[in-house]
């Protein structure tokens, strides 16, 4: 690890520390986790429950601010913007998927996908989204609202939403987490796949070590510090 | 434009969630409980007044002892309003060799303006409605003339010099109690054949009226001109002078329809707040997931707004097509007793309704949109990251300030707003204290129940605050279903009493004292319930404390003209049932000191008379001086013989007089009438069923249209009930798949659902019915002049209410909670 940031470094973290105040008295969740991550990356965070795992993604994407350090994200420090800049960056620059899928039950599937394309204000959104609906093998079910879908094709779902808005990073919370290991594996090649075709940085939240192995980099955390940065052979 | 693409591609599904349809039924409630009322009222108002003018049989009624000058009758045509004329003189008229003094009335066609004539073939036969004056050459005899005369339907009458067929018996005229006509017989001819009597000439005691009718707003500005250049020889008399307690009877009903709109509108208020709470936090999932891709704080708002824009609208739409729907089949409902044309309910109402709609909307739903801006994206991972609570100063402030607007606009009485208002806040306030108290009392009975009563009670004391305020959601609204029905009964038990069965139905005039048996005889033979008599000697009062009634100063106009005037008095040994002594007492029985007057306190307040002031009258020629010993108010609604004074017996026993009577008299009887006027030709005989029948008609329509409005205040309040319990189905669905998880039975679950609404319905069910009580005894005192008497029943019914109310609610929502798959909803898809 080194402070210097190189060129082709999309994602930092610099002395990230999240502090939060519980009946108990002030509770460190992170403290001082520094790293770098390169375009393209493909990195698991691993560790046990209440590591600090899903802390970490929340100061990684924006959604939450630490108490102190920063992360710059595409070469903007989220620090100094509000909640509306967030936003903004997160719109041009990052998508996520989710353990429960998070879809919008009131909108289709298609529409679902549009969604960040229109929030970002891009143009033929609807075709677009028909491109990757179709990648992720759910043209037939396009109408669909969440309802109607199984597990499995919710998470198709959520992960065509993620790359149609093509963002320099992809954060995945536990994507696998709510479903059977079979229906699991075949999300995972699928978001893998399309990784590596949009040349997308992946950061990769689970608890699950062989779907770790499949990243370039695995980070460990324990205890709300940094304890493990390996490289993965390829 | 993306946030509106957004909300209309949404807007579909998410319509169908419960809590959308909550607010959606709140809002149609609001605006139809709005525009009906607002047609209502405005029907109700126009025919009281319709009825009113009937009274005058015109809207305006000029009057004067000279033939009215033409001059007024093309006034009146040039603003485009229609005259009939009426010449009124009393005349001797012979049948044969019988005669009586009777009161001619010779009118022009078109007569009436307002109201319609009814005739009948034989003496107190079957009376019908009819159009038309009688033709040239016939007149239209009463009863009592007839009875008089010894006559029937197609005898010749002579009047002065022209002789008349008399063609039907007319039983009533609309404006039958103007003038000295209601004492008199009276015949009813064409105005055609009047100058042929020979009878109206220099000196005769001839009243010439001219009667003018038309659109509303030419009478008023005809009316307005009028006043500036009326002569003293022309009297304008208008409906409202003629017919105030059929205003006063109209003005309370209009007060109520407006009370219940506004009930209807605040429990309207309390679903939406309610409602709107749960849609935004329901949304706050989406707007999470929306900002964690990227949606800018403005989006999100824009969205919520619009979509709460789109609820308003449809509510709109929906709750004026519900209100004129509504309105109509009230109409038609109403067809017999609203007369006349109508206008046709216009746009405005629906105006008025859609900006209420806003205001309910901005006041109450607003305040929980504004709060989805702020929800942290975090919370797309941790489903514990909340936003801040909206400000309280906002919060109360929007909802008080539109309340107010509302309640403003619906009553427009500051008196009555003030009333409403602050009895709805100290209600709020005391119940949710209460329901503090009452949440924090709960907790401790939890160690000493069962496994059902634990789960319940313990549900309650751990959703604290939320508890409270369904305490104060649940009190408030059944504060005012209950008030409303408080109000209601007391307000149709006043109204009953006037309606009373057995309230007497005819006024007999003119019995000599020689007669009083006789009459008593006639009525007894035929089975009927002898009459009450009451001595009737005409008198003029002149000093009081021996200052001229000329000089006198009078704290009320109305006080003149009642002393001025000659006054009907009496005298009685008893005070009678419709009476009641507001200050100084009643003599005793068998009391002869000198002659003491009892006076009635409206016009001894008008005439500023009090108690001890000597009072001077001259009756027949001499003088009598009595002190006045009592103040009376006098129940009107009783129809009994009343009068202003009345003296103490024996005060009044030398002076020359005469005595009337009211009876009551069913159809099947009315052959005792007959008898009685056969046998006493000089006794009048007034029938005050078709005046009853008038007051009825009015107390009708006025009943009809509460309980109509009525049923829109009690679907607002379930509205609120619903949108109680669909505040907390979510935790409930979640909680019960829990223990059923657990081993519970479903039975154990819904024991403890029971136990938990039970707790909150007895609470708010005890709080609402102090609440109702105290506010209706305000209201029914300040607003309605009515007494309020305390219902210890009420107590009875809100707690009980309270109870089933709520905990039906509560099963019928929980339900579904219990019944949903305990699996579905632990993994999240039980939406």
């Amino acid at each position: 690890m080194s402070d210097q940031t190189p060129v082709e470094t999309v994602l930092s973290a610099t002395g990230l520390s999240k502090q939060v105040s519980s009946p108990e008295g002030t509770l460190t969740i992170l403290s001082d986790v520094s790293f770098n991550i390169a375009a393209g990356e493909s990195v698991a965070v691993v560790g046990p429950s209440g590591a600090g795992k899903s802390t970490l993604l929340a100061l990684l994407a924006g959604l939450d601010l630490p108490t102190t350090g920063h992360v710059t994200l595409s070469g903007v420090n989220l620090g100094e913007l509000d909640e509306d800049g967030r936003a903004r960056v997160r719109a041009e620059s990052v998508g996520f998927v989710f353990q429960s899928f998070h879809l919008v039950p009131s909108l289709n599937a298609l529409e679902n996908v549009m969604l960040p394309l229109e929030l970002a204000g891009k143009e033929h959104a609807r075709a677009a989204s028909r491109g990757i609906i179709e990648q992720v093998g759910l043209a037939d079910r396009w109408s669909h609202y969440p309802a109607q879908l199984s597990g499995g094709e919710k998470q198709r779902v959520a992960i065509a939403r993620a790359f149609a808005t093509e963002p320099a990073v992809l954060f995945a919370d536990e994507p696998t987490g709510n479903l059977d290991s079979k229906t699991g594996a075949t999300i995972m090649d699928l978001m893998f796949e399309l990784n590596q075709r949009s040349s997308t940085t992946l950061v990769l939240v689970t608890h699950d070590n062989v779907l770790a192995e499949r990243c370039d980099r695995v980070l460990g955390l324990d205890t709300g510090k940094l304890v493990r940065d390996d490289r993965v052979a390829a | 434009m993306k946030a509106l693409r957004y909300a209309v591609r949404s807007f579909g599904r998410e319509f169908r969630a419960g809590e959308v349809l909550v607010l959606l039924s709140a809002v149609v409630l609001a605006v139809a409980a709005l525009t009906a009322v607002g047609f209502l009222t405005d029907r109700i108002g126009k025919a009281v007044a319709r009825q009113a003018n009937e009274v005058l049989a015109a809207d305006l009624r000029l009057r004067s002892q000279d033939p009215i000058p033409d001059s007024w009758r093309q006034q009146a045509a040039s603003f485009g309003l229609q005259t009939v004329d009426t010449t009124n003189f009393p005349s001797v008229v012979y049948v044969g060799d019988n005669n009586a003094l009777t009161s001619i009335n010779a009118v022009s066609d078109g007569y009436p303006l307002r109201g319609s004539l009814r005739v009948t073939d034989r003496l107190f036969g079957e009376e019908v409605q009819v159009d038309g004056i009688p033709d040239p050459g016939t007149a239209w005899a009463d009863s009592g003339l007839l009875a008089r005369l010894g006559a029937n339907v197609g005898d010749l009458v002579e009047v002065g010099e022209q002789k008349l067929e008399i063609a039907s018996i007319i039983t009533y005229r609309p404006d039958q109690s103007i003038g000295f006509a209601s004492l008199a017989p009276t015949l009813l001819m064409n105005e055609a054949d009047l100058a042929a009597t020979g009878l109206i000439g220099v000196g005769s005691r001839v009243r010439y009226a001219l009667l003018i009718a038309g659109d509303d707003d030419a009478v008023a500005a005809f009316n307005a001109e009028l006043e500036d250049e009326l002569p003293d020889s022309l009297r304008l008399r208008s409906a409202e002078e003629s017919s105030e307690r059929a205003f006063a009877a109209a003005d309370r009903a209009q007060r109520f329809l407006s009370l219940t709109a506004v009930i209807s509108l605040l429990l309207s208020a309390v679903a939406v707040a309610m409602s709107a709470r749960r849609f935004a936090t329901r949304r706050m999932d989406t707007v999470a997931l929306m900002k964690s891709l990227g949606a800018t704080q403005g989006f999100v708002i824009s969205v919520a707004i619009l979509q709460l824009l789109m609820v308003g609208i449809i509510g709109v739409v929906l709750g004026s097509a519900v209100g004129f729907a509504a309105e109509t089949v009230l109409s038609w409902l109403l067809a017999d007793l609203l007369q006349g044309d109508l206008p046709e309910p216009g746009l405005m109402p629906v105006v008025l309704a859609s900006g209420s709609a806003l205001v309910l909307l901005v006041g109450f739903a607003l305040p929980s949109l504004i709060q989805l801006r702020n929800t942290p994206p975090l919370r797309v991972l941790r489903h514990d990251a909340m936003p801040p609570a909206p400000s309280r100063i906002l919060v109360v402030g929007l909802s008080i300030g539109a309340v107010a607007a509302l309640l403003y606009r619906t009553v427009g009485d500051a008196t009555m707003l003030i009333v409403v208002l602050s009895g709805i806040v100290l209600i709020a306030l005391a119940l949710y204290l209460v329901g503090r108290g009452l949440v924090g009392l709960l907790g401790r009975f939890r160690s000493g129940v069962g496994v059902a009563w634990r789960y319940g009670l313990a549900n309650v004391a751990r959703r604290g605050r939320a508890s409270a305020v369904q305490v104060v959601a649940f009190g408030l609204g059944l504060t005012v279903l209950l008030l409303l029905t408080l109000v209601r009964t007391d307000l149709l038990a006043g109204w009953k009493q006037m309606l009373d069965e057995s309230a007497p139905n005819h006024f007999l005039i003119n019995i000599q004292p020689h007669e009083v048996d006789s009459v008593r005889e006639v009525f007894v033979s035929h089975g009927v319930e002898a009459p009450v008599v009451s001595p009737l000697v005409r008198g003029r009062m002149t000093h009081v404390n021996d200052v001229s009634v000329k000089d006198l100063e009078y704290p009320d106009g109305d006080g003149r003209w009642f002393t001025n005037r000659e006054q009907n008095l009496s005298w009685a040994v008893n005070l009678s049932d419709s009476n009641e002594i507001l200050e100084g007492e009643w003599w005793q029985p068998g009391y002869e000191g000198p002659p003491l007057v009892s006076i009635e306190e409206e016009v001894a307040r008008e005439a500023g008379l009090t108690l001890d002031d000597r009072l001077q009258f001259e009756v027949a020629g001499q003088v009598i001086e009595a002190r006045i010993a009592s103040v009376r108010k006098i129940n009107w609604d009783s129809f009994q013989p009343n009068f202003f004074l009345v003296f103490s017996p024996g005060a009044l026993a030398d002076f020359p007089g005469t005595y009337i009577a009211s009876a009551r008299v069913e159809t099947e009887n009315k052959v005792a009438l007959v008898s009685l006027v056969r046998k006493h030709p000089t006794v009048s005989v007034i029938d005050l069923d078709s005046i009853l029948r008038q007051v009825r008609g009015i107390i009708e329509k006025a009943t009809l249209a509460v309980q109509a409005v009525f049923v829109f205040t009690l679907a607002a309040g379930v509205a609120v009930l619903f949108a109680a319990v669909q505040s907390t189905i979510d935790e409930r669905r979640f909680e019960s798949a829990m223990l059923r998880a657990l081993g519970a039975r479903r039975n154990t679950v819904f024991s403890g659902v029971m136990a938990e609404f039970g707790a909150l319905g007895a609470a708010a069910g005890l709080l609402a019915s102090a609440g109702a009580s105290i506010l209706a005894a305000v209201i029914a005192d300040r607003l309605f002049n009515l007494p309020y008497t305390f219902d210890p029943l009420l107590w009875v019914i809100g707690l009980g209410a309270g109870i089933l109310v709520v905990c039906a609610s509560g099963l019928l929502a929980a339900r579904s909670a219990v019944n949903a798959a305990p699996v579905d909803v632990l993994r999240g898809n039980a939406n």
